[in-house]
């Protein structure tokens, strides 16, 4: 089934290309039309990922905490994500009075849209991109880091003391993030040479740079998951909301779709960075290759590549659900002590040693 | 938070937040004025009186069976110890005492109530720590008491066992054989707490040398109970003031002398402990006889005053009654463990940042009812 989708995804993206650059003579037109298509198709399947992200949210919190979760609405409680949403539609989307009205009103939708540019140039499977620029890294990286933006104009219009704090808080814990996640980003372009997403898969055909590339890919593994954690404010690094110390911290005066949007982008921005961990550590849709042991190898070639990719995105997806589930959220000088003093050197120094490696050849 | 636009600092350039009435970590109604610069806290002020009751008026026109009720609704997670403080006032003013049955049944169920309090205490502590597991596990725990307390008293919360001169009934068949059920559960329970919170990395910064309160401050505020164990004050009235006879069990008096949170923390999880050694010296020792003693239908106290003071799980309740020789008090007056533990609270938080001011209101395990009466 899923190897038929793989497959059809492929023929079908090249058949409209086909199509529209046989309809449209201008290239350019041609491909702004293309990427529209390709964008509303993204769209598309967001919504039930995010559906499908929400489920999986409760279900997991609810296998942590000994309870059933969701079981009333639709087959084992699936639909129940779905009542939210449209209860959430038909709520008043209301503005403060004393708010900031337009930046009010922006500010849900930058983060959604800055969260939704990321997905951009993710491999979802073999030959299915977006966009394959030679930039890839850098482009998700930098793009990524402007959602700040959207909570600090948030927190600021919203013309509530909570909100303030909680945007300040998100902003420091944010550009502070930032560091480390650049930085083992890093560590594995110096390992594949390649800034493009196609470039870094293919380089894991053989082997996942979490396994090739020593204990350095292990560090900034962690150091990956770790500072991506804090930079999509999810537990236990979720300062920024901090139900129990700023009621809901930069999101207090939202309610309706607009808050509705900040949840969207948060599911959206755990996916993205699960994928990043997927592509640059585990080898996004590569299958699992040991060496030379044909057989494994051709029969791991058999499973689908999109399953490769899904699995063990969710598989990064569930780790970090487990982390909100798990752990106290750290005081906010203790969460820049952790980024400054503690993973911002070790990823430097890291960094040294992946160079060494990387010029050595000792990867395998 | 002025209405309007009005700027969010005011004239004298200070930023003041208003954490409460309703608050997600106040556990009720409790208001804190709080002087904020950035994070840390300049000042706090906390303003009481959005659930006063007047119990201690009430009490003045109800007779000496019915006011022991009004104070289930006081500390509302040890009922059972207002009640109990409540009718060993009354019984110091017949001079009599409880049977040797009644005793032993009281200090049973207040130790459930503690080490149900304890529990609550223990998932609400998590939780205002933003992890969510824990207040889960507690209650699974906990349950298990208010069955008990459910199927022995008729009520899960506000059970209003205790009358002057004894209990109301006498325990359900079922209760030495549940509470011997519960208690290997419960124990068990105790490793599962610890690891899934004491040892904790994250926990311990958040707790270990924050909200510090010496000795001295602890005692000069009147701090009661596990916060001034904390601090390393010997405050209880279990071993100090034995009522019931508790001075027949053998127990130990936790102390600590860190003074933090983390010291509030550990003597609380040892208090557990050693509720469940209480109710297992006397679960199988309840000795035979009657569960209440004789008193007249209409209980009037000699004129005078009497004062009774018990170890509730957050400190020293102490009841003050003033007898005129009616049916019904001339003043009643409690002195409630947790307004003398709030008093406390702007010490500890001074200097301290918003997330420590919630870890320490955890740590001190306000009940709000109790604060205003």
């Amino acid at each position: 089934m899923s190897l038929l989708l793989d497959i059809g995804f492929a023929v079908w993206a090249h058949s409209l290309h086909e199509k529209i650059a046989s309809m449209i003579s201008n290239p350019t037109a041609a491909q702004v039309l293309e990427m529209v298509i390709a964008g509303v198709c993204l769209l598309l399947f967001l919504v039930p990922l995010c559906f499908f992200l929400g489920y999986m949210e409760r279900k997991v919190a609810a296998f942590m905490q000994m309870r059933l979760g969701p079981n009333r609405v639709g087959p084992k409680g699936t639909l129940q994500i779905v009542a939210d949403t449209v209860k959430l539609l038909m709520k008043e989307g209301l503005t403060p009075n004393s708010a900031d009205k337009f930046l009010f009103n922006l500010a849900p939708l930058i983060v959604v849209i800055t969260s939704m540019l990321v997905l951009a140039p993710i491999a979802f499977a073999k030959d299915f991109q977006l966009w394959d620029t030679n930039i890839g890294v850098l482009y998700v990286s930098s793009i990524s880091s402007l959602s700040v933006i959207g909570i600090l104009m948030a927190g600021w219009s919203s013309n509530n003391k909570y909100s303030l704090l909680g945007a300040m808080r998100s902003g420091a814990q944010i550009v502070s993030y930032e560091l480390s996640i650049g930085l083992s980003l890093i560590s594995i372009v110096i390992l594949s040479g390649s800034l493009k997403m196609s470039d870094i898969i293919a380089s894991q055909a053989d082997g996942w740079w979490i396994v090739k590339g020593h204990i350095p890919a292990i560090i900034s593994f962690i150091i990956f998951i770790v500072a991506s954690t804090a930079e999509i404010n999810r537990a236990p690094f979720d300062l920024a909301e901090a139900e129990q110390e700023l009621t809901a911290g930069f999101h207090t005066e939202y309610s309706g779709m607009k808050f509705a949007m900040f949840l969207l982008a948060e599911y959206i921005n755990l996916f993205v960075v699960s994928a990043m961990a997927a592509t640059l550590f585990l080898g996004g849709w590569m299958p699992l290759h040991i060496g030379h042991v044909e057989w494994f190898n051709h029969a791991m070639d058999f499973i689908p590549s999109s399953l490769w990719f899904f699995g063990k995105t969710f598989f990064v997806i569930f780790i970090i659900m487990q982390f909100r589930w798990t752990f106290p959220r750290l005081r906010v000088d203790q969460l820049l002590n952790l980024e400054w003093k503690y993973l911002l050197p070790i990823s430097m120094f890291n960094i040294l040693l992946m160079t060494f490696i990387a010029i050595m050849h000792w990867y395998l | 938070m002025s209405l309007l636009g009005a700027p969010e600092v005011n004239k004298e350039g200070e930023f003041i937040v208003n954490i409460g009435p309703q608050h997600p970590s106040t556990h009720g109604v409790l208001h804190l004025k709080v002087w904020l610069d950035g994070e840390i806290i300049q000042k706090m002020e906390p303003h009481l009186g959005y659930i006063h009751r007047s119990i201690e008026k009430m009490s003045e026109s109800l007779s000496y069976r019915n006011f022991i009720f009004a104070t289930s609704r006081m500390d509302y997670l040890s009922a059972h110890i207002n009640n109990q403080a409540c009718a060993l006032a009354v019984e110091k003013g017949l001079q009599i005492e409880a049977p040797p049955r009644a005793q032993a049944i009281r200090i049973l169920l207040g130790e459930l109530t503690r080490l149900s309090s304890h529990q609550l205490w223990w998932g609400c502590m998590g939780l205002d720590l933003g992890a969510v597991s824990p207040f889960f596990y507690a209650f699974r725990e906990r349950e298990l008491i208010m069955d008990i307390m459910e199927e022995t008293c008729g009520a899960r919360l506000t059970q209003n066992f205790m009358v002057p001169g004894g209990t109301m009934y006498d325990i359900h068949p079922n209760f030495q054989k549940r509470v011997k059920e519960s208690l290997v559960k419960i124990k068990e329970s105790f490793k599962e707490y610890d690891e899934l919170l004491t040892g904790n990395v994250i926990f311990e910064g958040r707790t270990k040398g924050v909200g510090y309160l010496s000795a001295e401050d602890a005692i000069s505020f009147g701090c009661t109970g596990p916060t001034a164990r904390g601090s390393g004050v010997s405050s209880d009235i279990r071993k100090w003031f034995p009522y019931d006879g508790f001075e027949k069990i053998e127990f130990d008096e936790i102390l600590d002398n860190g003074g933090d949170c983390y010291a509030r923390y550990k003597v609380r999880m040892l208090e557990m402990k050693q509720s469940v050694r209480i109710i297992e010296q006397l679960i199988d020792n309840i000795p035979e006889g009657d569960y209440q003693a004789k008193t007249k239908n209409v209980i009037k106290l000699p004129k005078g005053e009497f004062y009774q003071r018990v170890e509730t799980a957050r400190g020293e309740l102490g009841v003050y009654i003033v007898s005129d020789g009616a049916a019904s008090p001339y003043r009643i007056k409690y002195r409630s463990p947790n307004f003398s533990n709030l008093s406390a609270l702007e010490k500890m938080c001074t200097g301290a940042k918003i997330g420590d001011l919630v870890a320490i209101m955890a740590t001190v395990d306000l009940v709000i009812p109790d604060v205003d009466r």
